[in-house]
């Protein structure tokens, strides 16, 4: 009994290690993955640890076996994650494209390196934001969160399954080497403060049971492998009961499907953080390690009265459209911070319509962008 | 309402670098370290490394902020502390210092010195003599930034050590730590017996 009622403590975390420590939290049963920097903790941290909470761990040969396990282990009912970062996350982009067509809830965590290819093992960089978005083929819907610190990877970790259980799809998790490897002092929400959101299962006797039922919510009720209920699954576009289909009204539906079951409940998934927006008249965007010496330029600038705010999306994808779009009209300025040629800057540009200024900032030499930098562009811009 | 930011509220920041190459161990003393500042001596801090691919060798460096308030940005920008654990680190990263910044060395293997102000003390010689080992040079350097700086109290060090340290090593790590918080001692009273 005393073992439970802990006081919070203070503790000295490193980001990967609390990213896992809040899949745990969220319930994980099920882990597949290939070590690779700088996302090497994570699996470090739940080979040791996950077999202590019943759940598997398995090191397979590669990045594409890993995530092809995942799936295999969410079909059967367990809470699957792996954990990358950007050549093992090029490997897995195949298969993840077969967990949305067959709907499979997972979770993806990718701790960013400089890229392209083998890249940069061991330095920051953000230029996986479009891979998350557009990294397999076909017409499909991403959830992509990205944290900016270590409180940030246990608390979103679990926000990530909860959005894949709530919505059956993959939902990717963007890090980065900075934040990865990182150690911070916080404190962890206890076990009874943390919300856990289990996929919705069948409530119809097994005969009428259909795996890709369409329904008003446009979200299946799902069975597990091995419960009694006969169901297929394949990556070809499939009618209600998973069966190929070459009929034009089917396959349009199971797409409405993947694209509405994100659309409609925009608002649960879209979340986006500010700082100072009260009295601002422009504003720095920044996701990720970025916002971090986003958060110190603002105070910077505030100290010499420049209004300035902080707008950070912590859902990346989709993409805080009807948000920014409010920004726009009240806003004079957006300096949109990246580490990476500029990617995500291009949807701020797609949402503005020519009515706020926006300009950019990036760095991509493997170090994380400093504040002073982002200040001084800030005064040139301004 | 207009957000003001005073200046104290986010610059009471104290930056140290522990730098030397890979193996040396000093990712792992960053974290003793960042261990015995944020929790057991209660201010907030952030640790992160630097280090190149290769598996050993390479330069490696740890760099650690220290702040009263939240710090946002986890890097360092000017240092008020830098230990360079070999040659290449301290030319490397001498010029980060602030001018009122302390450097140390191991003078047992740093032996070409910057034009400024420098504590030298043989790390690894005394691990290698005392503790018949070299790996513990990295602690002895950890106890010796303890007894200079005020910025680490030396119960939040032992604290630090006897949590982070690897099974088994426990005795041999805080001996190696109380060897390094006497290292000044002894120099300082060496330095006043020459004078006499």
């Amino acid at each position: 009994m005393e073992e439970k009622v802990k006081e919070k403590k203070e503790i000295l975390l490193q980001g990967n290690v609390a990213c896992a420590q809040g899949a745990l939290a969220a319930g994980l049963n099920f882990f597949a993955g290939y070590p690779i920097t700088p996302s090497t903790e994570i699996a470090e941290y739940l080979a040791k640890n996950l077999p202590k909470y019943g759940g598997k761990f398995i090191q397979m040969e590669d990045e594409i076996a890993s995530i092809s396990a995942v799936i295999g282990a969410s079909l059967a009912g367990a809470k699957a994650m792996t954990a990358t970062s950007g050549p093992g996350f090029s490997l897995m982009q195949e298969n993840i494209g077969y967990a949305y067509i067959a709907e499979v809830p997972c979770v993806i965590v990718d701790v960013q390196r400089g890229g392209p290819s083998t890249g940069l093992p061991t330095k920051v960089s953000q230029s996986d934001t479009m891979q998350a978005r557009w990294g397999t083929h076909g017409d499909y819907h991403s959830i992509t969160l990205a944290v900016s610190s270590v409180k940030e990877c246990f608390e979103l970790i679990i926000r990530a399954f909860n959005l894949s259980e709530k919505y059956r799809t993959p939902v990717i998790l963007l890090m980065d080497e900075v934040i990865g490897h990182m150690r911070e002092k916080v404190t962890l929400p206890q076990p009874e403060e943390i919300k856990v959101f289990n996929r919705w299962k069948p409530t119809v006797p097994p005969e009428w049971y259909q795996h890709f039922e369409i329904n008003p919510h446009f979200i299946s009720p799902m069975a597990s492998f091995g419960e009694g209920y006969r169901f297929n699954v394949t990556g070809l576009t499939h009618d209600p009961l998973g069966f190929p289909t070459a009929k034009a009204q089917e396959i349009k539906d199971k797409l409405d499907k993947l694209r509405n079951k994100i659309e409609h409940n925009i608002n649960d998934i879209v979340q986006v953080k500010e700082e100072f927006m009260e009295d601002a008249t422009s504003a720095i965007f920044a996701y990720g390690s970025a916002a971090r010496s986003a958060r110190q330029a603002i105070r910077i600038a505030r100290q010499k009265r420049i209004k300035v705010g902080l707008i950070q999306p912590t859902t990346v994808w989709p993409f805080p459209d009807v948000y920014m779009e409010h920004m726009s009209d009240k806003l004079e300025l957006i300096l949109v911070v990246e580490l990476n040629q500029g990617q995500l800057v291009n949807e701020v540009l797609r949402t503005n319509c020519g009515r706020a200024r926006i300009r950019r900032l990036n760095r991509y030499d493997g170090e994380l962008i400093t504040p002073d930098e982002i200040f001084k562009r800030l005064r040139e811009v301004r | 309402m207009e957000h003001v930011i005073k200046h104290t509220e986010f610059q009471d920041i104290y930056e140290i670098r522990l730098s030397g190459s890979g193996g040396q161990g000093l990712i792992f003393v960053g974290t003793v370290l960042a261990e015995a500042i944020g929790i057991y001596d209660g201010k907030n801090v952030t640790q992160t490394q630097s280090y190149g691919p290769e598996a050993r060798g390479g330069a490696s460096r740890s760099d650690i902020v220290v702040s009263r308030s939240e710090i946002y940005y986890p890097k360092t920008t000017k240092l008020d502390l830098l230990l360079a654990l070999t040659q290449e680190a301290c030319d490397q990263y001498c010029l980060a210092l602030k001018e009122d910044g302390i450097l140390i060395i191991d003078s047992s293997l740093v032996t070409q010195l910057p034009l400024r102000e420098v504590l030298g003390f043989p790390f690894t010689q005394i691990a290698k003599e005392k503790l018949k080992t070299p790996i513990v040079a990295n602690i002895i350097a950890l106890g010796t930034i303890g007894a200079l700086t005020k910025i680490v109290s030396k119960k939040a060090l032992i604290e630090a050590v006897k949590k982070r340290a690897p099974k088994g090593t426990e005795e041999l790590n805080l001996k190696a730590l109380e060897l390094g918080f006497g290292l000044p001692r002894k120099r300082r009273n060496r330095r006043s017996r020459e004078k006499k």
